[in-house]
């Protein structure tokens, strides 16, 4: 079964929390998902909407463990004060750590990731890293005590697929006892099975099943794809071939010219 | 006295933190804070006392991805 940071989990799919069309899009899609994590923001609060305490009240009766981010968090200051105010409130270890490092494509500034989840693990966090499929930095992030990595697929929100199938292969191979969770730039179920059949242990979702025409039933249609992909990777796929091998067999056939 | 309240300046009739989100309307809410750039845990608010142009943060859960 899959662990993370200690908590053991049946699927392999977290689902975010924003840009769904109502609050009860949201609460239907995590049960269609069957996600049991759910990915979460501190935002400011007004004293007049009190907008946060509606969602944290909702998020709460989907009985899920909630993984609050640092999105938008450009700094090793901001990341981590951020993580601090989020262990506060949403009473986790767990952050998942986001430091931007470039506006168009909202890539991570990979240095200071390093750094802040350095800091943060002497502080206690359980750190779950936005990272890119770089193995230099896959091994630093490891070395300051970070136990998952969440490398992109591609751009956060691109609906892109998987940019660099042979860096996250590569990457797989190289830690092959690391959970490893794609996070960003998934569109479509094919590209989540794609990602499980490198043999990825999960997959984090959000644009991609918000934004759809049907977020619940686009949320069902990722997880059946994500189960499928980890059971292709589990089964054995077989290796490409250039030239084609008939697979009835030559043997017996009867000579009929 | 006047703060910074989320960005928004604010004219406050009191000066402790604790005091302030009172008057503002977090009191029992689920939130966190920061002073001028610093987190403030919950038990420490009580010991707050904000200056004049004191900037302060006031968050709380959110749609996050």
């Amino acid at each position: 079964m899959l662990n993370m940071y200690g908590t053991a989990l049946q699927s392999r799919l977290m689902l975010g929390t924003s840009q769904y069309p109502s609050p009860a899009s949201l609460a239907e899609s995590v049960k269609t998902s069957n996600t049991q994590i759910v990915t979460v923001s501190l935002r400011r609060e007004s004293g007049d909407s009190l907008a946060g305490q509606h969602f944290w009240q909702m998020i709460q009766s989907l009985n899920v463990h909630v993984l609050p981010n640092t999105a938008g968090c450009h700094t090793v200051k901001e990341a981590v004060t951020t993580a601090h105010m989020a262990r506060e409130v949403f009473k986790t270890d767990w952050i998942k750590l986001e430091v931007i490092g470039e506006q168009d494509t909202l890539q991570p500034d990979v240095y200071a990731l390093v750094d802040a989840a350095r800091l943060l693990v002497q502080d206690g966090f359980k750190v779950f890293p936005y990272c890119t499929e770089d193995l230099s930095v896959a091994g630093k992030l490891l070395d300051v005590g970070c136990e998952v990595l969440m490398p992109w697929g591609a751009p956060i929100g691109s609906g892109r697929g998987l940019n660099n199938p042979y860096g996250l292969r590569t990457l797989r191979a190289h830690f092959p006892d690391v959970p490893l969770v794609i996070d960003a730039g998934i569109g479509l179920p094919s590209h989540a099975a794609q990602a499980m059949e490198l043999g990825y242990d999960m997959i984090l979702l959000n644009t991609a099943v918000a934004k759809a025409g049907d977020p619940a039933k686009m949320a069902g249609a990722f997880a059946q794809a994500i189960e499928a992909g980890r059971s292709a990777y589990e089964a054995g796929p077989i290796e490409k071939r250039d030239m084609a091998e008939p697979s009835t067999p030559v043997l017996g056939k009867a000579y009929l010219v | 006295m006047n703060i910074v309240i989320n960005g928004e300046p604010k004219v406050v009739h009191t000066e402790g933190l604790q005091d302030v989100l009172h008057e503002l309307g977090y009191q029992n809410k689920v939130i966190v804070t920061a002073l001028n750039g610093h987190f403030v845990s919950e038990p420490n608010r009580q010991q707050i006392q904000l200056k004049e142009g004191d900037k302060v943060e006031v968050l709380a859960p959110m749609q996050g991805g």
